[in-house]
């Protein structure tokens, strides 16, 4: 760790500490959007992973997030399966079917690479809007139960929490490892890293499977949360939100799309009290976010920070 | 498997090549402005929904006067072309020098938006546009009976293909789009105005959108929603004949609408997939499409 990360730390700990009052408060709104802002904010820092740390823009975040979901709450209801096997086979399957998908994805560049994500996660969604027998289609998988020890809003809460929270500490270890900085240099300049020695697409389809693998449980959590799972949140335009609550907090900082996902859930949970026109207000914010602060919400204070501190 | 009537068949198939022309106007914008700009515009759908919602307005206004339908869909075609040259000179320009993923999230904040401007002024109800008087009624093709208005659509589809393959191939107009495609800086530093040239190719682009949604009013309803629909086919239309290649476009669009309208016979639950294969088939074996050349960017 640098000196600059143990500044850091008391801040942290002082936001974790809050973060595991939330439930004092009694609170049944708080802690709702606790649980989702924390199930999120993994999703959201498991695309960083490939957006600021790889350079790679997956367009099809939402299919391994989805599977996730599909696997865990399936799993349980359909076979019976305890919950922690489920909840492990959940993020298994998300990491398999990255390596799948992954593995042709990343012999594409840019836009071909956005694309083919794209597609494959469509097809995951029609699999999922149309087989009618297991995944319940349009009418969603309903009546997925809290598990087993788990069954309070409350404990839910602090599971969901202590898995967003080793997963974190696990991501941050490996980006913060040769390997997390070989993904670096890949972002930086893909053709230079073959160059000198590396596989590069073997690394970047590494990423994609620790990032299907992290989407997968963060889907998993969300298929509990809800007591239901929809072929919505496999569709397209769920993975553009989880693109854009990464970009709103920024992508250069490891805890941004957290702080992204925390901005948007609250906005759109308050907003959705006055007006039905959410899309509209998440349009606007996104396009002015986009001329006015292209470093996202962490990236614009990270800038004021440092200019502070040059300044005396 | 029982082998449906052949003409049943043929009338499923000319299904298929209407919706093939309109998914080819909407695609053949969206292929000239990536092809040209690089900027992959996710908006593109909202255009064509636009394009169906001012022709509503603009037939529910000109109701008593001659013609009026053809009035409408050129307004409304017009009034979308212009919104898009505007978008483009105040907003999308300066994103150019950033990251494509901001032109990108732009245009998808662009689709956010519409949407629900389109709500606001509209609302959620459905709307319809009759046909226009003389193209009401059908014609018999072996027995089955094939809309007359879908038949013109049939014919218009390759008209306006040949019209811009003309404008594209044959003109100096044409000549400078295809260097702008090339390499921007070079055409600019031999005093062509690159930045105008960009604003006419949005405006192109979006005509052709607003153009496809204008059209599609008196066959298919206007509800909100039909951007997204639309949007993800134009994509893979895209993707599948080749981004920024005319003919693949076209090609594109004829495969897709076959797809659509003969899969849904053999397999109806999985027509959708069919297309989604098709797309990963294709971006895995030829990633720059049917009848693209490979890009350097």
């Amino acid at each position: 760790m640098s000196r600059q990360d143990w500044l850091w730390l008391p801040v942290l700990f002082l936001v974790l500490l809050l973060v595991a009052l939330v439930p004092l408060t009694e609170s049944r709104y708080a802690v709702f959007l606790g649980t989702d802002i924390l199930i999120h904010g993994l999703f959201a820092v498991s695309l960083n992973l490939l957006l600021g740390y790889t350079g790679l823009v997956s367009f099809g975040q939402a299919a391994y997030f989805g599977i996730g979901a599909y696997t865990c709450a399936l799993l349980m209801k359909k076979a019976a399966l305890n919950f922690a096997l489920a909840f492990v086979a959940a993020g298994a399957f998300g990491a398999l079917s990255a390596l799948v998908f992954g593995f042709f994805c990343v012999r594409l560049t840019k836009i071909y690479f956005a694309m083919l994500t794209l597609a494959f996660s469509q097809i995951v969604w029609v699999i999922a809007f149309k087989w009618n027998s297991l995944t319940g289609g349009d009418n969603g998988f309903v009546g997925v139960p809290f598990p087993q020890n788990l069954d309070s809003a409350v404990r839910f809460y602090y599971f969901t929490l202590a898995v967003v929270v080793v997963s974190l500490v696990l991501i941050r270890q490996a980006l913060n490892s040769p390997f997390g900085r070989i993904l670096t240099t890949i972002r930086e300049n893909p053709e230079r890293t073959e160059f000198i020695g590396i596989n590069v697409k073997l690394f970047q389809l590494i990423a994609f499977m620790i990032s299907g693998f992290f989407s997968a449980l963060a889907g998993a959590l969300f298929g509990i949360f809800n007591h239901s799972v929809f072929p919505d949140i496999l569709f397209w335009p769920a993975s553009a939100e989880v693109l854009i609550m990464t970009i709103l907090g920024g992508m250069y900082s490891f805890l941004g799309p957290v702080v992204g996902a925390g901005v948007l859930l609250y906005l759109r949970m308050e907003v959705a009290s006055y007006t039905e026109y959410w899309p509209l207000i998440l349009g606007l914010i996104l396009a002015s976010l986009l001329f006015f602060f292209p470093g996202g919400i962490v990236g614009f204070f990270q800038d004021r920070v440092s200019r502070l501190r040059r300044k005396p | 498997m029982n082998l449906p009537d052949p003409s049943f068949l043929i009338i499923q198939s000319l299904n298929g090549l209407t919706y093939a022309m309109f998914l080819f106007l909407i695609a053949s914008g969206l292929s000239l402005i990536f092809g040209v700009m690089g900027v992959l515009n996710f908006a593109h759908g909202s255009l064509y929904m636009l394009g169906a919602y001012l022709t509503h307005q603009f037939v529910s206004w000109f109701i008593d006067a001659p013609g009026y339908f053809w009035w409408a869909v050129l307004l409304a075609s017009l009034g979308v072309a212009a919104l898009g040259a505007f978008i483009e000179r105040f907003f999308l320009r300066h994103l150019y020098i950033r990251e494509e993923l901001n032109q990108l999230l732009f245009t998808y904040a662009l689709v956010l938006i519409l949407s629900d401007v389109a709500k606001l002024i509209w609302g959620t109800d459905q709307f319809s546009v009759s046909r226009p008087a003389i193209l009401k009624g059908a014609v018999e093709i072996l027995g089955q009976y094939f809309p007359k208005y879908n038949i013109v659509i049939i014919f218009l589809g390759p008209l306006v293909a040949l019209l811009f393959w003309f404008i594209l191939l044959r003109t100096r107009w044409g000549r400078t789009i295809r260097a702008a495609a090339l390499d921007r800086e070079t055409l600019g530093a031999l005093g062509v105005n690159v930045n105008r040239l960009f604003t006419v190719v949005f405006f192109i682009g979006a005509w052709l959108a607003g153009l496809g949604g204008a059209l599609v009013s008196p066959i298919s309803a206007i509800v909100p929603g039909m951007d997204v629909e639309v949007i993800i086919n134009a994509f893979i239309v895209v993707v599948i004949g080749g981004m920024g290649s005319f003919w693949g476009t076209f090609l594109g669009a004829l495969i897709l609408g076959q797809v659509y309208s003969l899969g849904i016979l053999i397999l109806p639950r999985l027509s959708m997939v069919f297309i989604y294969i098709l797309m990963v088939l294709v971006l895995i074996i030829r990633p720059w499409g049917l009848l693209g050349r490979p890009l350097q960017r």
